[in-house]
């Protein structure tokens, strides 16, 4: 899936989208997504970056612009239109969005059983969820609710919902918000396992410049199972990682990780220098 | 100078009107979305009978508690001015009408908007909050039809049962009072008075205050449920406004109904 890089998954022209008569919660957003990439967006808090995920698959409409999803403008469509178009992004939600009222096995197996284009067979239902959840290393807690669990385990179901059907595109918001360093960096290790064993392009939005920078300089190797540096064998830069910068909705970067290291750009420079103090 | 500062009035007036008229706007089309939905695939039925346990199973004590007290003090009351008029006989038709047409309908959806309009708009507010609603459309469900539409159902058939238990519960109470407390009248008197005041009119008017209450109960629980914003906080916001909002509908309707049937 996703294999051949170069196709553009997500296009965002001169989007901007306010709520009532605030300030724009976006403004003039343009970018694009290519099969096989990772995005990182980068943002203060309230700069925008829940509501640019949230736009990307028409939870929210856009005042102006318009949105491609796998190349499809997704303003004409409808709510039933887009449910199909939603069944090939996995997002997981920064406030986590699982049904309390349901156990963690309903929660994962639930967008196999009500995406409309997933198909997926009753008898296979199970086994996949506890695929899922093997894979983010929770199979003991198909019987429990969230309420159960910790924050960092709730991510992680997150992550197995939004990586249960396999999609091509994953949106992670803000994957690492309100966790301690060392559940932190369990989260972006499973995030990449998620990336580099099934190929998916990977967006995620995050206040933390390591969290970008671990997306764009390490990989899952899994043979080893351990995560290690691009360079490490000499295959660098093999997937391709683009940053964003948001700042109050305006977007203020866009490039590779070289070129956001040595932006002139003092508020840019302010996220890249807080990795190494 | 003069055409700046009506212009500047026009404005202040535009903008006071706009967030209402907005918000009626947004009410009137969820409340669309969910009556088209009740004709319309998938029916979500576990979660009407598990609306419908809540709201019905749970309210019947305090519809009981409410609907015996009012019979009993509707009695209380007006004894003494029956007396007056010698007419202490008809007791049981004072109460009866009195209930069928007015108190059961409204107090039975007053219990019920203080208990679940409150719960719909907190749960839903809850899970708007923690992105469950963002969730639901992102994973192939349709909000409305899934959490709304089966509150109005729900509520709907559940609303009108109780007024009817609520009627017959109040009924025993003011009978309590006038026969072995207060002596104003024979039991089977009370109870034939009560039986044959009741016209059709009468019980047409009891059933129908209970179903459209129970749409506004139900849908402004929800509207302001979906709604919610800023967090926890929000969540506690909105659920005054639901109740606030539903009970302010409840007697306003109930003024145009009764007055629709005096007419009649
Ligand atoms: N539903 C909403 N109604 C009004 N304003 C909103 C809503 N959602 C977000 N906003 C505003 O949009 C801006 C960006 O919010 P958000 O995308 O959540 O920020 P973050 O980058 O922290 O995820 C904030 O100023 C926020 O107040
Ligand atoms: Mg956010």
């Amino acid at each position: 899936m996703g294999g051949n890089t170069g196709e553009t998954i997500l296009r965002f022209e001169n989007v901007t989208l306010r709520f009532e008569d605030e300030e724009p919660a976006l403004n003039d957003v343009s970018f694009e997504i290519c099969a096989g990439e990772s995005c990182v967006v980068l943002g203060a808090a309230g700069s925008g970056k829940t509501v640019l995920l949230k736009t990307a698959v028409g939870l929210l409409r856009p005042s102006a612009g318009r949105v491609f999803l796998f190349d499809r403008d997704i303003a004409p469509l409808r709510e039933q239109e887009l449910f199909a178009l939603r069944s090939k992004v996995g997002i997981l939600f920064q406030e986590g969005g699982l049904f309390d009222s349901l156990t963690i096995e309903e929660n994962v197996g639930y967008p196999l059983v009500n995406q409309p284009a997933v198909n997926c067979p009753a008898v296979e239902v199970r086994p996949r969820v506890e695929a899922a959840l093997g894979f983010v290393e929770l199979g003991h807690t198909l019987e429990k609710f969230p309420s159960e669990l910790s924050g960092g385990m709730r991510r992680r179901v997150g992550i197995a919902r939004a990586n249960v059907t396999e999609p091509p595109l994953v949106l992670y918001d803000s994957p690492t918000a309100g966790l301690d360093p060392i559940t932190a960096h369990t989260i972006m290790t499973l995030i990449l396992k998620e990336r580099d064993t099934k190929n998916t392009t990977t967006v995620i939005v995050t206040h933390r410049y390591q969290d970008g920078f671990l997306l764009a300089n390490f990989q899952y190797n899994p043979d080893t199972g351990a995560v290690e540096s691009v360079f490490r064998n000499g295959a660098g830069g093999e997937r391709r990682t683009r940053f964003l910068v948001l700042r109050e909705g305006r977007l203020i970067f866009e490039g590779s990780p070289q070129q956001l290291e040595a932006s002139p750009n003092p508020y840019v420079q302010k996220f890249v220098k807080r990795l190494y103090n | 100078m003069v055409a700046s500062t009506s212009d500047e009035r026009r404005r202040l007036l535009f903008d006071f009107l706009k967030p209402p008229v907005l918000a009626l706007q947004e009410f009137v089309a969820l409340s669309g979305r969910a009556f088209v939905n009740v004709f319309r695939k998938p029916h979500y039925f576990n979660d009407i009978s598990l609306q419908m346990d809540v709201i019905g199973v749970g309210s019947l004590p305090i519809v009981i508690l409410t609907g015996f007290f009012s019979g009993a003090v509707m009695a209380l009351q007006m004894s003494r001015a029956l007396n007056q008029y010698g007419a202490s006989g008809q007791v049981g038709q004072i109460v009866s009408i009195a209930l069928v047409r007015e108190m059961g309908p409204v107090l039975t959806a007053l219990a019920v908007a203080g208990r679940n309009g409150s719960g719909i708009a907190s749960e839903l507010g809850s899970m708007k909050v923690t992105e469950q609603i963002d969730a639901m459309r992102a994973l192939g469900t349709d909000p409305i039809q899934k959490l709304v539409t089966p509150r109005l159902i729900a509520m709907a058939i559940v609303l009108p049962l109780l007024t009817i238990i609520s009627d017959f519960v109040g009924l025993i109470g003011g009978y309590m009072v006038s026969v072995p407390v207060l002596r104003l009248t024979t039991a089977s008197q009370y109870w034939s008075t009560a039986w044959r005041s009741l016209e059709y009119n009468d019980i047409a008017q009891g059933l129908l205050k209970p179903l459209v209450f129970a749409i506004i109960i139900s849908l402004v629980g929800c509207f302001y449920g979906i709604r919610t914003t800023g967090g926890t906080q929000g969540v506690g916001l909105s659920t005054t406004r639901a109740v606030v909002v539903a009970l302010v509908w409840v007697f306003v309707t109930t003024f145009f109904i009764g007055k629709l049937f005096v007419n009649l």
